[in-house]
């Protein structure tokens, strides 16, 4: 969305704005929403933060709240048309939004919202079972080449982080994206059950899924699609073996539309301040997550990067049309 | 003898005074859970989990499994006294427990339910402690192939809750089916008859369809004939508890639902429904009395109860072998094992015997507790059914409407809980059996997206259905179990002409 359009929708909502300045301030009772059923991802990270930020005494309380439904577009529309400039409310959300988003044809999007950080990220790991023949990038990459329909993949939901991954490795290794043969699960288990039983060629999912499975010896690393290697994993990136993917699963805060400046400055201090936190730290070290802070104007532009690179992946496996 | 001695150990960890406070706290939460419709355990932990953070892992994990234990067994309790599955793993259970409590024997329906359900925890959970390693390594074999094979199965047997007119049934069943098709198609990613409703791109929410068909209609069917026809319900007719001939019928149920529900359970896709629509088919194709089956028949009762909570034991063995969660409330249990730096998986028997033998402990510990709370209970819980009429079904309606806005909070939901309740008040009156419909939800999804999976691994060629030895034997059941009703009365037709 151009500066122009932002600056024009402010405008409309500035009597919103104006009522809801009082507040601005009074960050004692913050609000997330987890844009997901309890369980997930976003709702961890949601919980996380509650954790984080009522621990350090940055904020007196924070309600979670959980809003379910079709890759956190039903969250995302409630955020835009009832959040409207309500200067304590903040939304987790992360890559699988976007490709949602796209795959829906969702009647709101991110560029609606206010940016407010990216806070972690988690590398994908694709692995196959031990007793493949496959050993290592370049062999799943030949076999891709030779077929791409043969080589199945195992991974979470149409159009999310795996299987923009396995898009991505398909055209790296110089095959025709559209014939990828990606076979979504619903939960990780299943997904997990498949690979491990050898149903499926290869899997891709997020590296901690696979962690266990790897040090117990029934799964093979083929690598991970960070850009350098993973700190005390004994494994390759994709990378670093001539197929150039690089992608991972990040995990950001919005808050509504129609902030002021200084509402927006607050919000992004506040995340700041927890970022900066060390039980933020700490809650980072237990469960596996990478720091990836970023905000302000560079936040925005990385947002826009991501929605076309996924557009154009999710265009050339004909998920969006 | 080495898990002897482990799970000995564990019973030391498990009967803890202050472990046994978080078991029991965990029961009486889980219990609680259970009986309210729409409020699952999976959503009651991850209220929790940021709660127990201070307490120590085994600790936690013993309430938690509590919970997902004492859950199962509530849910039966509203599903027999107001015809009201607290989830939908309970739903079979209402089929036969509601004409029992309706007919005075609410007493006995909650005593088979509650036995049931210790028998079969007890007998999963010894199944979990001894051999658990082997039967993941067999579950790990099921494909997609297998798991339609074994969803096929299951349609066959719902035939079994059609009721007198199988046209009916078939009815209620392909209206199910074609709910299940609302939402994003999971293979393809694309929304299929969402017509532009955010709110239904994740589908029709099994517990919404459930509580408005069963609780919703019933309320308004109810409220509809108070004046025509009022329903004379007793709440206690003949002996509060079991007579022997209810022991009798009941005991070989237990054992066969626990031997369904155990294994299904632990299939990373078999879940808590399907060994309910199984052992209900069964129990219906052996019991000496089979027209009592839709009148209430004990057996009906028995062997569903006992099969869903010999699944809830099953879906821990997958989490805890594998760390693969194979439900909702086994990914927040698995959040709760990283919450405190573990990973469950291969290794976490080795590297934390006392946590793992101490949660296996206490499940045998929350299974007498549950059995414990519930029993005296029964004769309070009957009670129930001597509020008048107005008064109780108001409340169902309140705890209904609250129990799915509690899930999923959106006026969209409350908009189809109603619609769905008009639906049952209608189905009611035009004598449509309600149970295939849920059916038809709950395996239509699954059933479709295996299908596609197993052909889209084998390229489309269907001959990878039947290939696999373990879908071809279930496929041969399920015919065998379709064409076998037909084949005996034909013969049975040609004796009589030839006598």
């Amino acid at each position: 969305m151009s500066l122009f359009h932002r600056a024009a929708m402010r405008g409309l909502l500035a009597a919103a704005v104006i009522v809801g300045a009082g507040s601005a301030f009074a960050q004692s009772d913050l609000k997330i929403m987890a844009p997901a059923a309890p369980g997930g991802g976003w709702d961890g990270t949601a919980r996380a933060m509650q954790q984080a930020l009522t621990g350090a005494g940055i904020a007196k309380s924070v309600q979670v709240t959980n809003v379910p439904g079709a890759g956190g577009i039903v969250g995302l529309a409630q955020l835009i048309n009832q959040g409207k400039g309500d200067a304590n409310q903040l939304m987790v959300n992360g890559f699988v939004m976007v490709g949602a988003i796209l795959t829906n044809k969702a009647p709101v999007n991110l560029t609606q919202t206010t940016p407010i950080a990216r806070l972690t990220e988690e590398a994908l790991a694709i692995v196959v079972p031990t007793d493949s023949a496959i050993k290592d990038a370049k062999g799943l990459a030949a076999a891709i080449k030779a077929d791409p329909a043969k080589v199945t993949w195992g991974g979470g939901s149409a159009g999310g982080v795996d299987h923009i991954a396995a898009a991505l490795f398909t055209q790296e290794a110089g095959a025709d994206p559209t014939k990828l043969n990606y076979i979504p699960f619903s939960g990780g288990g299943e997904a997990l059950a498949a690979i491990i039983g050898g149903k499926v060629t290869a899997g891709v999912s997020g590296f901690s899924e696979f962690e266990g499975q790897i040090k117990a010896g029934k799964l093979r690393l083929i690598g991970v699609t960070s850009a350098n290697r993973l700190a005390n994993v004994d494994g390759p990136t994709i990378k670093e073996q001539g197929i150039n993917l690089e992608i991972t699963n990040w995990r950001s805060v919005v808050a509504p539309p129609g902030l002021t400046a200084e509402q927006t400055k607050a919000l992004t201090d506040i995340v700041k301040k927890m970022n900066d936190s060390p039980q933020w730290k700490e809650l980072l070290k237990q469960r596996g997550w990478d720091a990836a802070y970023l905000d302000g104007e560079a936040f925005g532009a990385f947002l826009k990067a991501e929605n076309e690179r996924v557009n154009k992946v999710l265009t050339s496996v004909g998920l969006v049309k | 003898m080495d898990t002897f001695v482990s799970l000995g150990q564990g019973f030391l960890v498990a009967l803890e005074p202050m472990k046994l406070l978080y078991a029991l706290i965990g029961v009486f939460l889980g219990t609680l859970v259970g009986v309210l419709p729409g409020i699952g355990p999976a959503l009651t932990l991850a209220l929790l989990l940021p709660v127990t953070f201070k307490l120590d892992p085994t600790g936690s994990l013993i309430m938690f499994a509590g919970i997902y234990y004492g859950g199962m067994y509530g849910g039966s309790t509203t599903s027999i006294l107001i015809n009201t599955p607290g989830e939908s793993a309970s739903m079979i259970t209402a089929l036969e427990g509601n004409r029992m409590a309706k007919s005075g024997r609410g007493g006995p329906a909650l005593a088979t339910a509650a036995i049931g359900s210790f028998v079969a925890g007890t007998l999963a959970t010894i199944g979990l402690a001894f051999f658990a390693p082997y039967l993941v390594a067999l579950a790990i074999k099921f494909g997609p192939e297998d798991y339609f094979a074994l969803m096929v199965l299951a349609f066959v047997t719902v035939s079994a809750t059609f009721g007198d007119s199988p046209l009916r049934g078939l009815t209620s069943l392909f209206v199910g089916l074609a709910l299940g098709l609302v939402g994003i198609d999971i293979l393809s990613g694309q929304s299929r008859l969402t017509y532009g409703v955010p709110e239904l791109l994740d589908g029709v929410e099994v517990t919404t369809l459930a509580v408005g068909l069963f609780a919703i209609g019933e309320a308004l069917y109810v409220a509809g004939r108070r004046h025509v026809a009022p329903e004379e319900v007793e709440p206690v007719r003949g002996s509060l508890w079991m007579t022997r001939e209810d022991w009798a019928r009941s005991w070989k149920p237990w054992l066969r639902g626990t031997a369904l529900g155990f294994p299904i359970g632990a299939l990373p896709a078999g879940g808590a429904e399907i060994p309910t629509f199984l052992s209900y088919n069964i129990e219906k194709k052996l019991s000496t009395k089979p027209e009592e089956f839709g009148h209430g028949a004990i057996e009906g009762v028995a062997g569903p109860e006992a099969a869903n909570n010999a699944s809830a034991a099953g879906t821990l063995m997958p989490l805890l072998t594998l760390g693969l969660p194979t439900s909702a409330t086994a990914a927040i249990l698995l959040a709760g094992f990283q919450q405190y730096g573990l990973n469950p998986g291969p290794l976490l028997f080795a590297e934390k015997p006392d946590l793992v033998w101490g949660l296996i402990a206490s499940l045998f510990v929350a299974n007498v507790m549950l059995v414990v709370l519930n029993l005296p209970l029964v004769g309070l819980w009957v009670r129930l059914l001597a509020i008048p009429q107005p008064w109780l079904y108001a409340g169902i309606l309140v705890f209904a409407a609250m129990g799915t806005m509690a899930a999923n909070p959106s006026p969209v939901e409350l908009m189809m809980l109603l619609i769905f309740g008009l639906l049952g008040l209608m189905m009611r009156r035009y004598d449509y059996p309600i149970a295939p419909m849920v059916v038809g939800l709950i395996l239509g999804p699954m059933a479709e997206a295996q299908l596609r999976r197993a052909l889209s691994i084998s390229l489309g060629d269907p001959v990878a259905l039947v290939q696999s030895p373990i879908a071809a034997t279930l496929l041969a059941i399920a015919l065998a179990a379709l064409v076998a009703p037909y084949l005996m009365k034909g013969l049975d037709r040609f004796r009589a002409t030839e006598d």
